[in-house]
């Protein structure tokens, strides 16, 4: 039951996020902390904090790691299969096919209208870190990080391991 | 080109575990990577075949730097080259998220760990809005800001004041996209 749980909330995701991993984080996240409740947006945030400072993928860090906390191995294999396996087992069946309509307007249309749905969950999701921030490390020390990361990631483009390092070096001095 | 030896596998391996190690950004950001080694160290594709492997990969959903490496060591090494890749790429950054969160959440109740975890989450906030402004700008790009922000009014209707779940939005339109007439352009796939 709880692996095909896992599975399906894999599964949704990445059957219809298109425009690779990123995309299909807010959609983990609708499974994951909404529709399943298996992590608050506390502890979704600090794996998408670490999955986004290590290399690899992010839609199979996060499949492994929620996979691995809700049934252990067991289930960090099923979370993985459900992300990998279906879009692949596509991509090498249908290769013919595909090539043929690679071009297509219909094909191209497909990514472009969902898009700003994307967009939107990625939006709301943004809106959820926020509240989330607030709530646990106050509205002051949320705003300091959140305008110093900002400038480091978007002015001195700043590689994000270090931006969540020194985020976790200020989190363990000044709200412990 | 398909070369199931034992010297192919290996080569598949190394090749993709450099690429898992090297691609921070998501996969996305990996496909530079994987072009170096596929196309340039190792001639596995040309360069032709591999932006038709892109495009293909990009016509479906799901992650791209899963689907890339599984496609190409199936041609080079059928199957087993096929899990290979995939693996490479993939595993050892599993590992490292489950090991080191493992850590980070016994110790939880631990007052500056606990600290450690809330400063992370302004700096996630700030990376999420940074990706909702990409796929923003291309919607705008692609569908022009007045159609993007109808859907987008839409959707947010639907997901969050009817409780309607994200799925059934996004695969309608998917549908849509599949099943409405072309009227614009012209349709080149036959």
């Amino acid at each position: 039951m709880i692996y095909w749980e896992l599975f399906l909330a894999f599964f949704i995701p990445n059957i219809i996020g298109y425009g690779g991993g990123p995309a299909i984080i807010p959609l983990i996240e609708t499974e994951v902390v909404g529709r399943y409740g298996w992590m608050n947006a506390q502890e979704f945030a600090e794996t998408l904090a670490l999955g986004n400072a290590l290399p690899s993928p992010i839609a199979t860090k996060m499949a492994g790691y929620v996979g691995y906390d809700v049934a252990g191995m067991g289930g960090a294999a099923v979370a993985v299969f459900a992300t990998v396996v279906p879009s692949l087992l596509l991509m090498l069946g249908a290769l013919g096919l595909l090539y043929r309509h690679r071009e297509s307007p219909r094909v191209k249309r497909m990514s472009q209208w969902v898009r700003p749905v994307i967009a939107l969950m990625m939006a709301w999701l943004t809106l959820g870190f926020l509240m989330e921030g607030i709530e646990g490390a106050g509205i002051v020390h949320t705003l300091l990080i959140a305008i110093a990361s900002a400038i480091a990631l978007l002015r001195f483009k700043t590689h994000p391991a270090f931006v969540v390092m020194a985020a976790l070096i200020y989190g363990g001095l000044f709200l412990g | 080109m398909t070369t199931s030896t034992g010297k192919g596998l290996a080569d598949l391996f190394w090749a993709f575990t450099r690429i898992g190690l090297l691609g921070f950004g998501g996969g996305p950001a990996m496909i530079p990577l994987i072009r170096q080694e596929v196309v340039k160290r190792h001639h596995w594709l040309d360069d032709d075949e591999f932006a038709d492997i892109l495009a293909i990969g990009n016509t479906l959903p799901g992650p791209i730097a899963t689907k890339m490496p599984g496609y190409i060591g199936y041609r080079v090494g059928g199957i087993g080259g096929c899990i290979i890749a995939v693996a490479a790429v993939i595993l050892p950054m599993i590992a490292a998220m489950i090991a080191m969160l493992g850590i980070f959440s016994r110790y939880r109740d631990v007052a500056w760990i606990r600290g450690m975890g809330q400063a992370v989450v302004p700096v996630v906030m700030v990376m999420m809005a940074q990706l909702t402004l990409d796929f923003w700008n291309k919607s705008q790009l692609a569908l022009g800001w007045l159609v993007s922000l109808v859907m987008v009014v839409v959707a947010g209707g639907l997901i969050y004041v009817l409780g309607v779940h994200p799925g059934w939005v996004i695969g309608a339109l998917l549908v849509a996209a599949l099943l409405r007439p072309v009227t614009l352009g012209k349709e080149t796939s036959r």
